[in-house]
């Protein structure tokens, strides 16, 4: 009885953790139009995490005598997924806006092969969030095409709106 | 490479770079054009809903403003013969200085040390006006000689 209680417990929680990626695949790939243009999906989150897939295509190849996809689409592949792993590093979402982007181009990407990338948000303040990101070939995370460091500003519309109700306070 | 340099060779006869940037699949992609003002290449993202990272405000994609500031520094590279084949990008920095707005981006790059491997380059993006850029980028390029 124990057991099996246990067991659809897991249950429960790996269809919530199912449903859960479902939304966030729709809210960042569909609601974005950048994002869905790309082609980008979800493949996996976890607090302070989150995992999305470049299809590859050929619309976004840089060298057309190599095949190679172009860096731009590695960068908004990266910066996508950094943004959501800052998302998901919050108890609650607020708007979010990129600061800095460093990324280190390790490899060419292989032609005709999905990146994937992994980004990690490693520290969250309440107005800075810091992330690191790889883009990998599946199944090759170990020999990574880039890697990135960014910095995003945490509740940029709420600073706005403090900055100006500064403003005001301090106007009148 | 040598579809690059023979691309290359047709856009100096005609002074202008439109021959490469028709055969590139991601230029096309985003609606990238170039033009030339003296030697220095200025690149333009023109406006497409397709652009867009953050509906509510509404802003271009950082990775939109990023692919543009890539692109302006390997054409001024090209034109500039700084480099005979595709620069490999090495690393790109990219400062985000405010939100781009939903219009037409343009960007310009300053190659600012050439040496026989690597060259580095400074680019900006802007909208309306150049003083007041959205974002800067430093990259450095290996060149293939």
């Amino acid at each position: 009885m124990a057991e099996s209680s246990e067991h659809n417990e897991q249950m429960a929680e790996s269809s919530e953790h199912n449903e859960r990626l479902e939304r966030l695949d729709r809210a960042f790939s569909e609601l974005i139009p950048h994002n869905r243009a790309l082609g980008l999906r979800f493949v996996e989150y976890a607090p302070g995490e989150a995992t999305m897939r470049l299809p590859y295509r050929d619309e976004l190849v840089g060298d057309p005598s190599s095949g190679v996809l172009h860096g731009g689409a590695i960068t908004a592949l990266l910066d996508a997924t950094s943004g959501a792993a800052v998302f998901l590093a919050m108890r609650e979402p607020v708007p979010i806006a990129t600061l800095d982007l460093r990324i280190d181009y390790l490899r060419p990407a292989t032609p005709g092969i999905d990146v994937i990338a992994r980004a990690t948000c490693y520290r969250l303040t309440s107005n800075v969030a810091f992330v690191r990101a790889i883009a990998y070939h599946q199944g090759d995370e170990q020999k990574p095409v880039a890697a990135s460091a960014g910095s995003f500003m945490v509740g940029t519309r709420g600073t706005w709106a403090f900055r100006a109700s500064q403003e005001e306070q301090e106007g009148s | 490479m040598s579809q690059v340099s023979q691309l290359m060779t047709e856009a100096r006869r005609r002074g202008e770079l439109s021959p490469l940037l028709t055969a590139i699949p991601y230029a096309r992609f985003l609606g990238l054009t170039a033009s030339l003002e003296g030697t220095s290449v200025v690149c333009r993202l023109t406006y497409a809903e397709h652009l867009i990272g953050n509906p509510a405000l509404p802003a271009l994609h950082g990775g939109t403003v990023g692919a543009l500031l890539e692109s302006a520094a390997i054409f001024q590279l090209l034109w500039s013969q700084e480099s005979k084949g595709v620069p490999k990008i090495i690393t790109l920095t990219v400062d985000y200085l405010r939100s781009a707005r939903p219009m037409d981006t343009l960007a310009r790059a300053q190659v600012t040390r050439q040496g026989r491997r690597v060259a580095s380059v400074r680019a900006i993006a802007w909208q309306e006006d150049e003083e007041k850029p959205v974002a800067t980028a430093n990259a450095h390029f290996l060149l293939s000689s």
